[in-house]
């Protein structure tokens, strides 16, 4: 059978339930707290955008296929099945107005990682064929030229050559032996290459040895976003046969959110097997280089500035500290956001958000979130550490005139390494 | 004494001053929560009350009511009201025996006929006649005959308020009380029933219960009777809610300690000692109405609780076989831990069974799972 | 039936059934979540998945401030009613000793006009509670059927626990009983409905944090 059927739909979502999935459906209680946790609600005020109704269906299959009760009722013809048209239904639900931040996942009383079951669900969907036509489009790309952005290789060395002229040092490709190997995002290729320049700078800065691979250097994976585990299983397998093919200590997620997710948590349980290889976002690689001492820079930063947590860096990653460290070192003046850290607002585009189109208004009205954070703190900047998260932040900022630069906090220290 | 003396003659021929009497009248007025103004009234009444007929019919009983109400330290004024009623028939007290004392009983019918009261202790015995008799005739028989012509009915004690512990399981002789009988059998009259079955049904009733009940409650009833010449307020029960409108538990001494979770464990341990709630021992109290708590026994020294036993709830229906003396209410009465223990097995297996069939199907569906890849992603 | 007789069926045979279908209900419906199982975890580690597992137990309790902010009236009503059951159901005498003739020990009560004073804020918090989740859009749209007839179950024993102590109105044997019968619906309901969030929390509550730690998040 080819093509999505809400056969093969159903199904995955039976396979995608586990104990943990049981658990969060058998303690709801309907509280509604989730949907304060979400800036999908709180800036449209829509009842249907409260994080667990966005997992109905799968709620639905969970209770019919795996309780006693739910087996009953299904027996003697009582429970309505999941339909098509629900699925669909469903579809702004699970895509539009979800980037899997896991705010809610902190909020819940009762502990339900709605996060962690809308990844699922999203197998259900994407098998279906209820998965939004701009991310469908982006994975395509991405299986089939390597980028969701149709970059391919030509484009990168174009920008390759840029970067190489700016800074004048030389960007390593498949170098063998490098002890990293790193990753870039579509985006930052296309829209802020200046990221290459910057690692390329602290890199040699610092005396480490890096590399990118011509045959994966993309660290965007659209199978995380659309939620088809074959998919993104494939473009996490090209990575690692990349980096055990130039034997690399570790491989670097870039400034970039769901990257990092897809790599460093996903990808090892996608393929399979662990890694031979660490995998370490840049933010770590950096801090690490704080700390041995290997990073000397001169001056800071005298405007105000506050940093946005990329929420699969921090919530859903783990690298909170790290960013901070750096902050103190390049900011003199370092504000927080008011709930910052692991409880930080989602900037509203990740997660495949910003690859569909038609969810473009009502990722621009969840920026109001970020606005009333950045207008209760004042601030000149503000440093990110994803692109997606960057390019996002840019267009809300515009849309609610707003003159704020954003700046990547790897580039910025950069900026202030102390040989310039 | 003469059966036309009045109640006043007969004080007065006793010595009892006219002081000792109206502070009776007092006592009694309170008892019965009656106004300081209905005091006159009750003096009045009672001086001049003709000394009413009163048959009593004792039944299958212990004779334990008899004993309470006669229990006297020294002569009471309420013991002379006693005294002062004419009893016609009562086989513990009366003089006569054999058939004399039928035919005094006959006598006292015919001589008062729709004026008498009848006092019936004891439980009737439904299952058959041979169980109780008395010169010959059935315990049903007599009950019906004399309730024909009775003013009212006072049924003493439990056995004849409910049924009593005659009544307990497997009720062997089918005990019933009073008002069961007259409701349940006033259909079936024998000829010698000098009333229509809708008359039986409809005497009043009062129902004095206990096992035995306070002796106090017993002649305050009677005294009302005198008094007004009517029944008192009596509850769903049908017992005076002068006696039995609170329960053990709302005007015990002991409440402070249930209220503060003081409670004795065993009838000897420390708290048992101190005098504590008894709640814990199976103590009835709360679901209990009598006078025990205020009016207590003996000339007001002391009630089963206050002597370390719990109450057992003896003025109420069925308390003989309502789970257990030292059962505390909110006990469950079967073996509780021992069900709970099979629940937990059987949950196990079935939750087991149901984990595995669970398992199964996320296998098969991770069998049947074809792989997406970009050209299934659309319809 | 008389009332003695009633009272006797609902703390004899009905207490056991009841008993049963919820020990039994609540065994059944834990092994059916355990049993589908949970993928090992093959990426590398960065923190304790058990350390997180517990804490989050623990902390989940404690809201933190952004929001309680935002969810204030949810978790101060949601806290009061769930101390408030607390109270009434494990710290009151008599009801100490059923679980006694159950489990075998007991624990020290509470004065029992503490537990009746409990009780009244329990009933009056449970009452605005129901409006909020008929008022609040959310939850409005949230709710259905079984919301609302697990609220019934939780607000009658309360209700008739109250009437039956303070013995309003006549046959006080019946009172009790009625309230020992609220309580029997409850247990038999449980395990059908999110009341067994009770004990899934503690499994939930593992889960969210075992899968952070791991991350080296505390959630």
């Amino acid at each position: 059978m080819t093509g999505a059927t809400l056969e093969r739909g159903i199904n995955a979502l039976k396979e995608q339930i586990d104990a943990p999935v049981a658990a969060f459906f058998s303690s709801c209680v309907h509280c509604g707290m989730c949907s304060e946790a979400c800036l999908f609600f709180t800036e449209t005020g829509e009842p249907k955008y409260t994080p667990i109704h966005k997992l109905e269906p799968m709620r639905k299959i969970w209770y019919q296929e795996y309780t006693l009760w739910g087996r009953l009722g299904k027996m003697l013809g009582l429970s309505k099945p999941v339909t098509d048209a629900e699925l669909t239904d469903w579809e702004t639900l699970v895509y539009d107005s979800c980037t899997m931040c896991g705010r809610c996942s902190m909020v819940c009383p009762v502990g339900n990682d709605i996060t962690y079951m809308i990844r699922k669900m999203r197998e259900g969907m994407a098998a279906s064929g209820h998965a939004p036509p701009g991310l469908i489009g982006a994975t395509q790309r991405a299986v089939t030229i390597g980028s969701p952005m149709g970059v391919k290789l030509p484009a990168l060395q174009a920008q390759i050559n840029h970067v190489e002229k700016e800074t004048g040092i030389p960007v390593p490709v498949d170098v063998e032996g490098a002890e990293y190997m790193c990753l870039l995002s579509s985006m930052e290729i296309m829209n802020f290459p200046e990221y290459i320049g910057a690692i390329s700078r602290i890199f040699k800065h610092a005396g480490v040895s890096w590399t990118l691979s011509s045959e994966a250097f993309e660290a965007t994976n659209s199978g995380i976003q659309i939620g088809v585990s074959e998919i993104a299983a494939e473009l996490v397998q090209r990575i690692v046969t990349a980096a055990e093919k130039l034997k690399v200590k570790a491989v670097i997620s870039p400034e970039c959110g769901h990257a990092y997710m897809a790599i460093r948590w996903e990808g090892p349980n996608l393929v399979g097997r662990p890694f031979s290889f660490k995998v370490l976002h840049i933010l770590e690689v950096l801090d690490d280089l704080r700390e041995q001492g290997r990073l000397k820079l001169s001056g800071k930063e005298a405007q105000r500035l506050t940093y946005h947590d990329p929420c699969q860096v921090s919530r859903r990653g783990g690298v909170v500290q790290q960013p901070r460290n750096l902050m103190d070192m390049v900011a003199e003046n370092f504000v927080e956001m008011p709930d910052n850290g692991t409880m930080n607002w989602c900037c509203g585009a990740g997660g495949g958000v910003s690859s569909n189109e038609r969810a473009d208004d009502l990722r621009l009205k969840a920026f109001n979130r970020k606005k009333e954070q950045l207008d209760a703190i004042q601030v000149e900047g503000l440093v990110s550490a994803c692109s997606n998260c960057r390019i996002h932040l840019e267009d809300g900022l515009e849309e609610y005139h707003m003159d704020l630069p954003v700046l990547s906090l790897t580039e910025t220290i950069a900026e202030h390494l102390a040989e310039n | 004494m003469k059966k036309d003396q009045t109640l006043g003659e007969v004080l007065r021929s006793r010595k009892i001053s006219r002081r000792g009497f109206l502070k009776f009248c007092a006592a009694t007025a309170s008892l019965m929560a009656l106004p300081p103004s209905m005091i006159p009234a009750i003096a009045r009444a009672l001086e001049n009350a003709r000394r009413p007929s009163v048959i009593w019919l004792s039944f299958q009983e212990c004779t334990g009511c008899t004993e309470s109400l006669t229990r006297s330290h020294a002569p009471t004024v309420e013991g002379l009201i006693f005294e002062s009623i004419s009893l016609d028939y009562h086989h513990t007290l009366q003089a006569a025996s054999g058939e004399a004392a039928e035919a005094a009983r006959e006598a006292a019918m015919q001589e008062n006929w729709g004026e008498y009261l009848l006092v019936v202790d004891g439980s009737i015995p439904a299952g058959g006649a041979g169980f109780s008799t008395i010169a010959g005739i059935s315990n049903m028989d007599m009950l019906l005959e004399t309730a024909a012509g009775a003013a009212a009915i006072i049924a003493v004690g439990s056995c004849a308020a409910f049924g009593g512990i005659p009544a307990a399981k497997p009720n062997p002789t089918g005990a019933l009380s009073v008002a069961e009988l007259l409701q349940g059998y006033a259909d079936q009259l024998p000829d010698t029933v000098n009333a229509t079955a809708s008359e039986l049904k409809s005497k009043p009733i009062i129902n004095v219960p206990g096992c035995p009940p306070i002796p106090v409650v017993i002649t305050g009833v009677l005294t009302h009777f005198l008094t007004f010449g009517t029944i008192p307020e009596l509850d769903a029960l049908s017992r005076p809610k002068v006696f039995y409108g609170n329960s053990i538990h709302d005007r015990c001494y002991r409440r402070p300690f249930y209220d503060r979770g003081q409670f004795a464990e065993t009838f000897d341990d420390e708290g048992a000692k101190k005098g504590w709630c008894l709640y814990k021992l199976g103590c009835k109290g709360p679901t209990t109405f009598n006078a025990c708590a205020t009016a207590k026994w003996n000339d007001g020294t002391s009630f089963p609780i206050e002597s370390g036993h719990p109450c057992l709830g003896c003025s109420e229906p069925d308390f003989w076989d309502a789970g257990g003396f030292y059962k505390a209410l909110s006990t469950p009465t079967e073996d509780i831990s021992r069900a709970a223990v099979y629940a937990v097995a059987a949950g196990a297996a079935a939750g087991v069974a149901l984990g595995a069939a669970n398992r199964a199907k996320k296998s098969k569906a991770a069998k049947n799972h074809q792989k997406v890849s970009i050209d299934d992603l659309e319809k | 039936m008389t009332d003695t007789e009633f009272l006797l069926w609902v703390r004899g045979p009905a207490f056991e059934i009841a008993t049963i279908i919820f020990t039994l209900g609540v065994v059944l419906r834990i092994l059916e979540i355990v049993f589908l199982g949970r993928k090992a975890n093959l990426a590398e580690a960065r923190g304790s998945a058990t350390a997180g597992g517990i804490r989050t137990i623990i902390t989940r309790s404690v809201p933190e401030s952004g929001t309680f902010k935002r969810s204030t009236f949810v978790i101060v009503a949601g806290y009061l009613f769930h101390i408030g059951l607390f109270v009434t159901i494990f710290l009151f005498a008599p009801h100490i000793l059923t679980f006694e003739s159950v489990l075998g020990f007991s624990w020290p009560a509470l004065p029992t006009a503490i537990v009746d004073a409990t009780a009244v804020v329990t009933v009056i918090t449970l009452l605005v509670v129901l409006i909020h989740r008929m008022q609040d859009p959310v939850m409005r749209f949230l709710s259905g059927f079984q919301d609302y007839l697990v609220w019934l179950v939780t607000f009658l024993p309360l209700v008739t626990g109250y009437i039956a102590f303070h013995r309003v109105g006549p046959a006080p044997q019946m009172l009790i009983a009625i309230h020992i019968l609220s309580v029997e619906a409850l247990m038999v309901l449980f395990p059908f409905t999110k009341l067994m969030h009770a004990f899934t929390l503690f499994m939930s509550r593992w889960y969210n944090g075992a899968i952070s730690g791991y991350r080296g998040v505390n959630s």
